[in-house]
């Protein structure tokens, strides 16, 4: 039992952790690269068109996932910043850095999409109302989580301003998810609950699903090379740095 | 020939469903672009640190 709980701890260490990350992210690749091939097929050719909104509706297929992505990014790095601040793992600061411009480009990906759903299906671009306002503000977060982190030039008391900024904005969440159903919006209600299942099509909801899975691995990807590269530059002084096949001279 | 220009049409949607899968794809084939490049400057610099750092030892 204890080795067990001291393999975890050392891939906390970032030496041990940059090759597997390296492997992770090759994985997450292919799966990400596998699961976007098959997903856009079925989005355009396999779901069939929408008997309200025509072909318009296909859209959700990247306006769900981004929009859960952004979600979800953020909850796991406030995750990643509580336990920095609690166990002071230098890595966890690392994967919250790591995910921030990734997390930001799924909520731009959600706003956009929506933008240019929202236009022919209710005739305007934007609307200020509860949803749309509150991705709004969550985008603000990882924009201004960014900022913090490139203004403080000290890396330890960045990594702690972050986290304590994430941890504050996690109340946005709550706020997004349920904001359809606490205040009269344009947005549509959940098409998709956990308690009362699935309101579209069974072949809609799995091409949706699959494009889900495809940002997912899409995320860990580029999160494992951002927090590979992050590792190097802070490890850059040590000898492990140097003595990397790729760094080696 | 029909069928292709049926399919770019989408139904009158074509701005909407094309401006949106446009702009995801683009920015979701440059966000591993630009991690790449940042990549091989990384290594780049560090080579040059190590390079620096033998020369003065030496």
């Amino acid at each position: 039992m204890s080795s067990r709980i001291l393999n975890w701890f050392k891939f906390s260490s970032p030496a041990s952790f940059y090759p597997l990350a390296g492997t992770i992210g090759k994985v997450s690749t292919l799966i990400a690269v596998g699961l976007l091939a098959v997903g856009l097929y079925m989005s355009f050719f396999v779901a069939p068109t929408d008997y309200k909104q025509g072909e318009g509706y296909r859209i959700i297929f990247i306006h769900v996932p981004a929009a859960w992505m952004s979600m979800f990014i953020y909850v796991v790095m406030a995750f990643w910043a509580a336990m920095g601040l609690v166990f002071r793992t230098r890595l966890s600061f690392m994967m919250a850095r790591a995910l921030a411009p990734t997390g930001a480009l799924m909520t731009f990906i959600a706003l956009w999409t929506g933008a240019f759903w929202g236009k022919p299906m209710w005739g305007t671009w934007w609307v200020w109302d509860a949803r749309l306002t509150s991705e709004l503000i969550l985008f603000f977060l990882y924009v201004g989580y960014i900022a913090l982190q490139g203004a403080i030039p000290d890396i330890r008391r960045g990594d702690r301003a972050g986290a304590i900024l994430l941890l504050v904005g996690v109340v946005n969440i709550p706020i997004i998810y349920f904001s359809v159903k606490w205040w009269n919006t344009l947005h549509q209600g959940a098409s998709v609950s956990i308690r009362e299942g699935s309101s579209m099509s069974a072949i809609m909801l799995e091409t949706m699903l699959i494009m889900t899975f495809a940002f997912w691995a899409y995320t860990i990807a580029v999160a494992m090379a951002r927090v590979r590269l992050i590792i190097l530059e802070r490890e850059r002084e040590t000898r492990w740095v140097a003595e990397l096949p790729e760094v080696k001279l | 020939m029909d069928a292709v220009k049926e399919f770019f049409h989408m139904g009158g949607y074509a701005l909407y469903v094309w401006g949106s899968f446009g702009v995801t794809a683009a920015l979701m084939v440059a966000e591993p672009l630009v991690l790449a490049r940042q990549r091989k400057a990384m290594i780049r610099r560090l080579r040059r640190l190590i390079r620096l750092e033998s020369e003065q030892s030496s």
